[in-house]
């Protein structure tokens, strides 16, 4: 296994003259659980979703369990299949019922047989407590159970990184806590995480490091406590003087 | 068609005389049936090659390939924007001359070919818009999961789509139903092709019986679509 599991180098993107990242440097080391954090519009977003190039870099390269995705003809969708993302509008698949959004894509892409994705399916949806939901339709369930079936998911691809976009930035205030302890449970295993979020709480109890970005740029790179209690850029502490009061 | 429209109702006049009634019964139901089964044949073929141009033309217009976005505008605008009429004239008279080969291909068939282009074009747009419609965040998922783009549009973005498009594609179908009737120019002896040999001799009911045909065609087409648009409003 490799000892960084992504790498993004050099990496610029530009939205038309807009420069949303700015030479982006990041290493994530296997089984590190980071968490991105920056103001709206700093490019965090787009910087976690280059990660599985659902957007490609203008100039630079990303790096995935040693395949380099940006290149030309790189195997982009195998390599997909063991960085699983978990995206803040959910996405579910509404035709299917809960346990098919499971099974779709291991049977398809992996190859998996229909019992085992079934059986290591309905494993995950006991695991994010919503068993009894198998035979539901994604409009049948609240936000927060969405997004806990969106979790079981990503799980059922075995995959060896797991990137959340924003997961609970979607969700009613009520329904935020669910998922997170959930992805709290997760942070506790060897599986690689990346998390995009703007739940500070979160930062602080279940990531190794911080990484906070500003106007396409990393400020900040270090643990959580370095992040909330010596920030060194004055940006950062801007930041934080607002949510944290 | 020589002779004008005059001539197809020639004997008008006697469209209630009981006499022409039983003299159509007797020499031209049969031939109207005939023509039927030919208009039912044409129209399930032509459906079935008007919705695989339909979805292959369609997914290119919606691909993130220029010059398959391109090809699509292209043959979209084209068979929209000239008549059935023309298209079918041309297909059965003018490109033999050019491809001498196409002589031996059977007029019905031709008729297939033509139906099938035209509608093609209207069902590949209905399926673009159909496509356009599902959230981006649906394709996103698909290929975070390692699925490749035809694979995300097969199982993900058309099963959604389908649902949008199903209302328009059953008034294609019932439009298609009633160009069939194009083959009259042509000489395929599709229903309408019929009416006309048969108006020669009992013009009235002739086209009142294949009036009321066409009817019973396309009326559960017509009604079923009205349905479904009504169940996808409420699904909305």
């Amino acid at each position: 296994m490799e000892d960084n599991l992504i790498e993004l180098k050099n990496v610029e993107k530009y939205f038309g003259q807009n420069h949303v990242l700015k030479d982006v440097n990041l290493l994530v080391p296997t089984g590190q659980k980071i968490v991105i954090i920056g103001p709206s519009g700093s490019g965090k977003s787009t910087m976690i979703r280059c990660m599985n190039l659902l957007e490609h870099p203008t100039s630079g390269s990303v790096t995935v369990d040693g395949v380099e995705i940006t290149a030309k003809k790189a195997p982009v969708a195998k390599v997909r299949q063991s960085i699983a993302m978990v995206f803040q509008q959910f996405n579910l698949y509404p035709h299917k019922t809960v346990l098919e959004n499971l099974t779709l894509a291991p049977t398809v892409v992996q190859g998996v047989s229909k019992t085992e994705a079934v059986d290591s399916g309905m494993a995950y949806l006991e695991r994010v407590g919503l068993k009894d939901k198998a035979d539901a339709y994604p409009a049948q369930l609240s936000g927060g159970q969405q997004q806990r079936v969106a979790i079981a998911r990503a799980l059922n691809m075995h995959p060896k990184t797991l990137l959340f976009d924003e997961p609970t930035s979607a969700l009613d205030p009520e329904m935020i806590q669910e998922v997170l302890d959930v992805i709290i449970g997760l942070a506790q295993e060897g599986i690689t995480m990346v998390v995009v979020t703007h739940e500070m709480g979160f930062a602080r109890q279940a990531a190794d490091r911080v990484v906070f970005v500003d106007e396409g740029q990393i400020l900040e790179d270090g643990t959580p406590e370095h992040f909330f209690e010596n920030p060194t850029n004055d940006r950062t502490k801007l930041f934080l003087s607002k949510i944290l009061h | 068609m020589s002779g004008g429209f005059t001539q197809w109702f020639s004997n008008i006049q006697y469209m209630f005389s009981l006499q022409q009634w039983q003299y159509f019964f007797k020499n031209g139901f049969t031939g109207l049936l005939h023509g039927l089964l030919l208009t039912v044949e044409v129209s399930l073929l032509g459906l079935f090659f008007a919705l695989i141009l339909g979805i292959v033309f369609g997914v290119l217009a919606t691909s993130q390939w220029k010059v398959a976005r391109a090809v699509a505008r292209v043959y979209v605008e084209f068979f929209q924007n000239t008549p059935l009429m023309l298209q079918a004239i041309f297909l059965t008279f003018g490109l033999p001359l050019i491809w001498p080969a196409l002589v031996k291909v059977p007029l019905f068939m031709i008729l297939v070919i033509a139906l099938s282009m035209y509608h093609g074009a209207y069902i590949s747009e209905a399926v673009r818009a159909g496509i356009q419609s599902i959230h981006r965040g649906q394709l996103e998922a698909s290929l975070s999961q390692g699925m490749t783009y035809v694979q995300a549009m097969r199982y993900v973005v058309i099963p959604q789509a389908l649902r949008v498009v199903l209302p328009p594609l059953t008034n294609q179908a019932v439009n298609l139903v009633k160009n069939t009737s194009v083959g009259v120019a042509i000489g395929a002896m599709e229903l309408m092709y019929m009416t006309k040999q048969i108006s020669d001799m009992t013009t009235g009911p002739a086209f009142l019986v294949a009036a009321l045909l066409y009817f019973i065609l396309c009326f559960p087409l017509a009604t079923l679509a009205r349905r479904l648009e009504d169940r996808a409003e409420v699904n909305n």
